[in-house]
């Protein structure tokens, strides 16, 4: 199978599909995705509140979806792993995709701008430090029966998404196990492989989180309360 | 209109807007809101996570109201939502959550889950799945105009008896008065001192209010069982009265459903705005203070705490009047962990404590509010919902505790200045 694949592509030429149609794929079925969903969800639509809001209220929508960002002290107080990995997670994974020089190097490429970045090597050792929160995550579903009666395949294939670019690109970096084009390869392909899978899965968290933090504080912030 | 599982399912799609899409798209399954359930926390059993409740309406959201999902549908690839299921979870959705929205307050994404909740009950009392207990209270709202059965004449005897004990006149079907005071079938029933506190205070503030001989009671069981048809038909009695007596405000009681029923649910029931004002007690009573209105006299040393009603603090936003007041009448007052928009709900709110299939895992989850109480060493307890308190009191019954429990509005009425009153 390998072989036939082999004769048919060579591993620049899958790193140039990557580059080229792969990333249009992917982009598009972003766009797409997102487009879909945000009609799912809007289209919807909400009553109008017709009881009077308090005057002055402490809370808003908008507040809300800046004040969800830190969890409450009786969360932290009862439960400070979950937070912890998910922090961990979340800040190593924007910090290898935004500050690793070669990424930004990209982006200077196709946007034409660019931002400073955090030196290789550290962002090194921060991939295998996401890597083990990603990994974390895994054991927090499998273990806690809170999360295991509560977690689907998705949750579990997004762990799998998220972690193959890190993987990947951890491999790539240290030229180890493939060729250097083909790993490369295989990351840029597993990165638009989640760019392309992110609305139709939980992932599609990161956008949708803001309309629920803000409809929640606004439910919250017309009764006078900063949720 | 007889229930079915039909009716269930098209009120469950009917109950689903742009906030549950939101929630159910934004969820990522983390767990933290098990952590803030008190049913949760206090039997450590998995199926008391608060999202884990709503899995028959995100079933039905999926299967509805998302492309892939109607795509699979359609194609056989997924179940559709079973009556089984929505019977299996009527437990989960009544007996294990008083809408407390606590789980609300924590959801890292913003999952407003106790506003879910009620949605998902509308589905489950269409389809006949509610608790006996819950829907025999709404029967009898819909049949006597009261959900413990209350008839005017047991007001009236009430009424006499606080006349009697307070020397006052309690005015009833007043025209034109400034306020419509309600009260709970609670205190009805069981603390009638109430309406005495009420009369004493209102006289002492020169306050203008009246009772209503058609409506005055303010519970709820509609907003419970989540039947918004009956809901509608409780608030609009209350309306009704409101205009009829063309007061300018209406007074909710000290009970926490009422008051969410009333003030936040109310208009959006009977579509469209009220022509008058609904205050909490405890709102008017603190607006009442500030103003020098009423004064207060001695304090009590005794160490108390506060129980802050779920409904009207963290859903209502009545959080530092109670405070206010106490801090008029107390000379130790002490604050639980958590108090304020993030306090433990008293286990029984929501329905829970007039649903008998409910009552043993109501007594354990009160297991929560028995060490917060513990902790501050007070051995007197201030609430400010009757149901609250009737709940507390089973609680500590059942545990032994030696608490007091009293109401707010009672407490202020006890330290009002002799002179003033007389």
């Amino acid at each position: 199978m390998w072989m036939i694949w082999k004769s048919l592509m060579s591993e620049t030429d899958l790193l140039l599909w990557t580059r080229g149609p792969g990333f249009q794929w992917a982009l598009g079925l972003f766009l797409l995705g997102m487009a879909l969903r945000g009609f799912e969800l809007f289209s919807l639509g909400r009553r109008r509140d017709l009881a009077a809001p308090r005057a002055h209220s402490p809370g808003s929508g908008w507040r809300t979806i800046f004040t969800r960002s830190l969890p409450k002290w009786s969360t932290w107080r009862r439960t400070p792993a979950t937070p912890l990995i998910a922090y961990g997670f979340h800040i190593g994974f924007f910090a290898t995709l935004f500050l690793f020089p070669p990424h930004i190097q990209l982006a200077l490429n196709i946007f034409g701008f660019s931002w400073p970045g955090l030196p290789s090597p550290l962002i090194d050792a921060l991939a295998l430090l996401t890597l083990l929160a990603v990994a974390g995550l895994a054991a927090g579903r499998l273990l806690d029966p809170v999360k295991r009666l509560i977690s689907g395949f998705d949750d579990y294939a997004v762990l799998v998404l998220s972690a193959l670019p890190l993987l990947t690109g951890y491999f790539a970096f240290h030229h180890q196990i493939l060729s250097y084009t083909l790993m490369l390869a295989l990351h840029i392909l597993s990165a638009e492989l989640l760019l392309a899978l992110m609305p139709f899965t939980s992932l599609v968290h990161f956008a949708t989180l803001l309309v629920a933090r803000w409809y929640n504080g606004d439910i919250a912030g017309r009764k006078g309360v900063a949720s | 209109m007889s229930a079915s599982f039909e009716r269930g399912y098209h009120a469950l799609m009917e109950v689903i807007d742009a906030p549950v899409a939101s929630f159910f798209m934004s969820c990522v399954h983390c767990g933290l809101c098990a952590q803030a359930c008190l049913f949760y926390t206090e039997t450590g059993d998995p199926q008391y996570t608060p999202i884990y409740k709503l899995e028959p309406l995100k079933k039905v959201w999926l299967h509805e109201y998302t492309l892939f999902g109607r795509i699979s549908s359609r194609l056989g690839l997924s179940k559709k939502l079973t009556d089984e299921e929505l019977a299996a979870w009527s437990p989960l959705v009544y007996d294990s959550c008083t809408l407390c929205g606590r789980c609300s307050m924590v959801c890292p994404v913003g999952n407003d889950i106790a506003y879910m909740v009620r949605k998902i009950r509308e589905g489950m009392a269409a389809a006949g799945h509610a608790p006996q207990g819950v829907i025999e209270a709404t029967q009898r709202t819909i049949r006597l105009g009261s959900p413990m059965g209350i008839k005017l004449q047991a007001l009236q005897t009430q009424i006499r008896a606080q006349e009697a004990e307070t020397g006052l006149t309690i005015p009833i079907d007043q025209q034109s008065a400034d306020y419509l005071a309600l009260l709970s079938s609670m205190e009805i029933i069981n603390f009638p001192e109430y309406l005495g506190s009420l009369a004493r205070i209102f006289k002492q503030a020169g306050v203008s209010w009246t009772l209503s001989s058609e409506a005055f009671e303010a519970t709820n069981s509609g907003i419970q069982i989540g039947v918004s048809d009956i809901a509608r038909e409780i608030v609009l009695k209350i309306v009704n009265a409101a205009e009829k007596l063309q007061v300018r405000s209406v007074i909710s009681p000290e009970c926490g459903h009422a008051f969410t029923a009333l003030r936040w649910e109310g208009p959006n029931l009977i579509g469209r705005p009220y022509n008058f004002a609904v205050v909490h007690i405890l709102e008017l009573l603190d607006q009442l203070r500030a103003e020098g209105r009423i004064k207060t006299d001695g304090q009590l040393d005794t160490p108390l705490t506060f129980h802050d009603p779920c409904q009207i603090a963290r859903r209502g936003g009545v959080i530092e009047q109670p405070r206010r007041l106490l801090g008029e009448v107390a000379a130790d007052f002490r604050e639980m962990e958590d108090a304020g928009v993030m306090n433990w709900c008293c286990g029984g709110g929501g329905g829970v404590s007039a649903n008998p299939r409910a009552e043993a895992i109501m007594i354990k989850a009160f297991k929560r509010k028995k060490d917060q109480l513990e902790a501050t060493g007070a051995h007197t307890l201030v609430t400010a919902c009757a149901n609250c308190r009737i709940v507390i009191e089973e609680g500590l019954e059942a545990y032994d505790m030696n608490v007091k429990v009293i109401g707010l509005t009672e407490l202020v009425a006890e330290h009002l200045k002799q002179e003033e009153t007389s």
